[in-house]
């Protein structure tokens, strides 16, 4: 892996009280960077399950992917590899229409980004678009020319393809 | 199930955990544990500050291999512990802190967690990076299960200390407990058992190995693997350096010791580690103070790592073969291993080298020294104790001229706190070590300016019956910084002057204990002899010269064969 290249681990973690809080203070404290961190509930009762990416050459990550290990309430811990996963990432944003014309080119837009309009009111659209974060980065890249008021990205969420998983045996 | 109390439930679950002492401090939110706990078997040793606690629950761990357990009350007293609790965070000791915590419901909704109540303080959020892990208790149901698992989680794996919250309406709860053995903590599944293939590539590495060199650290200690170590490095016929922390893994009067690594370190192992083929490092994690520059450090040899902490592996340096084991099993497996494939190698060339390096490196000393220098002091010091007297140190100078000069012969007697550096460490670390082998020597090798630090604890000492002995390096300065300034600013001394107070006599003598003044390594002999005998603690004052430097040394920065100084 080439230097500062973004690498997805997913975790499997007891879901109880100050789990998330010992896996921030861990990477402040080993001085790991958080590229994003998604969060939620899994089909297995008590556990939740978290998306991290993280920057940085191999070793890093695996320091990283070690240093979860260590702590208790982290039941399952795996680097996943960029080429055999389905990735997303919701982004909300809330774009300036002022007229009618760029009312109508924004709706198009989104319709050729696979995307929903959620929201309408006489001066904006709130748009809804899920894909890779570089289809969204794409996506918010041509929101710019109309003007971009507000967005809302949920970070990276992912799972391994195929029948490979992280699900623990209970 | 049975209907008690939280606090109840608490002291009967440390007593299934055959705890026989705790260290600590009364307070208003560990007040009905103490009122349990004074009724019960457990001992309770009554500390001047909770650090002391701390260190002596430490102590006890290091001495006994047991688990040492400390109690706080919340807010100053928990926060008091945490230095404490950082030690043996960094040192890998299993302790067991217990901290008093302000309701989690209560009548009076503002003495509850959350709103900032008299005495409450975070405990959990401050201990998170410096524990293995922490539990605030929600209900006494919960107790029994969480001590256990704490017990599990400190003493098992790479060992750490564990953190016990306790609200003070959990401790007046009653309700039906239940106590079973069964404990399942899924996140948390140590690997014992090194890989047959892992062992195999080693043997074959090491059975080829021309200049093999044995790094024993900290690790071979905790699991008690020096009898292994021993067999290994016995039929290897390869000479064995410990870390800091290793020290007393191997015993140094052995003919293949070379003493311990680093900045401090035996000038014979640091020089013999830059010149192996094949090193064998066992429970060590590489750290700064042990390796010196990385660069050259083993640069030309194979490295085979054991630890049980996989995250070690590959932290600081990259393994050629690592193993992920307990140091006891996996170095069992070794020594199986190679004993199949090599009879007791003859190196002759290798061996000739170490004995050569020993004979130009560590030269006896010429005569018998009058005056008080620290080396003569200190190899007097090992000459008057016992084979299993116990040691343990301040931290500066005291400790490093320990490091250098005085040769520990078996596990567990060598107590210093290496990763964090804590002045003030060695003089409750010495009381805990004595409960914990009541039978043996305990003498703290101390420096005036780190005792100061921890000096209340004469009166748990004297009040507790914990006879030991302090020697007291006085130069009255804060010697290591004052080397520093000295060695790299230009003699420009700022804040290490101490003065010639107290009298450290006097002081002992204030709290009831005995003081010795010496001044000649013949009175240093006798009160050492008399301090032994008493039945009470001794400190001797011994005076030694301010400009006295620890050398050799390897200057920050530099590789740890680009060492200064004669030893």
């Amino acid at each position: 892996m080439e230097n500062g290249r973004t690498k997805v681990i997913a975790a499997l973690v007891e879901n109880k009280p100050g789990v998330l809080h010992s896996i921030a203070n861990m990477f402040r404290r080993r001085g790991f960077n958080i590229e994003s961190i998604t969060v939620g509930h899994t089909e297995q009762k008590g556990l939740a399950r978290m998306t991290i990416t993280v920057k940085g050459d191999e070793r890093i990550v695996e320091q990283v992917i070690k240093q979860m290990h260590k702590l208790i309430d982290v039941v399952k811990v795996s680097g996943l590899e960029p080429e055999n996963i389905v990735a997303r990432e919701l982004v909300l944003v809330k774009v300036n229409v002022p007229d009618t014309k760029t009312r109508s080119d924004v709706i198009n837009c989104v319709e050729v980004f696979r995307g929903r309009v959620v929201d309408v009111s006489s001066g904006t659209l709130t748009l809804e678009i899920t894909g890779t974060p570089d289809k969204i980065d794409a996506f918010l890249n041509l929101m710019k020319t109309y003007g971009i008021m507000e967005l809302a990205r949920t970070g990276l969420t992912a799972l391994s393809r195929g029948s490979k998983s992280i699900r623990i045996d209970e | 199930m049975t209907k008690m109390s939280g606090a109840k439930a608490l002291i009967e679950s440390l007593d299934r955990q055959n705890v026989e002492v705790i260290f600590g401090i009364v307070g208003g939110a560990t007040l009905p544990v103490y009122d349990v706990l004074c009724k019960s078997k457990i001992r309770h040793i009554h500390c001047r500050h909770e650090q002391g606690a701390a260190h002596a629950a430490d102590g006890y761990a290091r001495a006994s291999g047991k688990a040492g357990v400390c109690i706080a009350t919340s807010g100053p007293g928990a926060t008091n512990l945490v230095t404490g609790i950082a030690n043996a965070y960094l040192d890998s000791s299993p302790i067991i802190a217990l901290t008093g915590q302000v309701c989690t419901t209560s009548a009076n909704t503002s003495y509850m967690i959350g709103r900032d109540a008299f005495q409450e303080a975070d405990i959990i959020g401050i201990t998170t990076p410096i524990t293995k892990h922490n539990y605030q208790l929600q209900g006494a149901a919960e107790i029994p299960k969480t001590v256990k698992t704490a017990f599990y989680i400190a003493t098992t794996g790479r060992p750490g200390p564990v953190l016990i919250d306790i609200p003070k309406d959990t401790q007046t709860e009653v309700t039906e407990i239940e106590f079973s053995d069964k404990i399942v903590i899924r996140g948390y599944k140590p690997t014992f058992n090194p890989h047959p293939l892992q062992i195999r590539k080693a043997a074959e590495l090491l059975a080829k190995a021309e200049k093999p060199v044995i790094l024993a650290g900290g690790g071979v200690i905790t699991s008690n693997a020096s009898p292994e170590l021993l067999q290994t490095a016995e039929l290897l016929m390869a000479p064995v350096a410990t870390t800091f922390m290793g020290k007393g893994a191997f015993p140094e009067n052995h003919p293949l010791s070379l003493g311990s690594i680093g900045m401090h370190g035996n000038p014979v192992a640091n020089k013999l580690l830059c010149e192996t083929d094949v090193l064998l490092a066992i429970g060590t994690r590489f750290s700064d103070r042990a390796t010196g520059n990385l660069d050259s450090f083993c640069s030309a040899a194979k490295k085979i790592h054991i630890d049980i902490d996989t995250a070690e592996i590959g932290k600081n340096i990259e393994a050629d073969i690592p193993i992920v084991a307990d140091a006891k099993k996996a170095l069992n497996a070794l020594h199986k291993r190679l004993a199949k494939q090599l009879k007791k190698k003859e190196k002759s060339a290798w061996i000739k080298r170490v004995k050569e390096a020993k004979e130009q490196l560590n030269p006896p000393s010429k005569g018998e020294s009058k005056d008080l220098k620290p080396k003569a002091l200190l190899q007097q010091l090992r000459k008057l104790l016992p084979e299993d007297a116990i040691i343990t140190t301040e931290v500066g100078q005291n400790q490093m001229w320990a490091a250098l000069y005085f040769n520990a012969l078996k596990p567990r007697t060598f107590i210093s706190s290496g990763g964090l550096g804590t002045m003030g460490f060695g003089f409750p670390a010495a009381i805990g070590a004595k409960v914990a082998c009541p039978d043996r020597s305990v003498v703290d090798i101390a420096g005036d300016g780190s005792f100061r630090m921890t000096e209340q604890e004469l009166a748990t000492s004297v009040m507790e019956d914990i006879p030991v002995t302090v020697i007291v390096l006085n130069n009255s300065v804060l010697g290591m910084v004052a080397q520093w300034q000295r060695m790299f600013f230009k003699k420009r001394y700022t804040a290490v002057e101490l003065g010639s107070v107290p009298d450290f006599v006097k002081l002992a003598e204030a709290y009831g204990a005995q003081g010795f003044h010496v001044e000649s390594i013949a009175e240093f002999s006798k009160a050492v002899q008399k301090a032994l005998k008493s039945n009470v603690t001794t400190v001797i004052d011994v005076p030694i010269s301010s400009e006295e430097d620890v050398v050799p040394m390897v200057p920050p920065g530099c590789g740890i064969n680009e060492q200064v100084g004669e030893y």
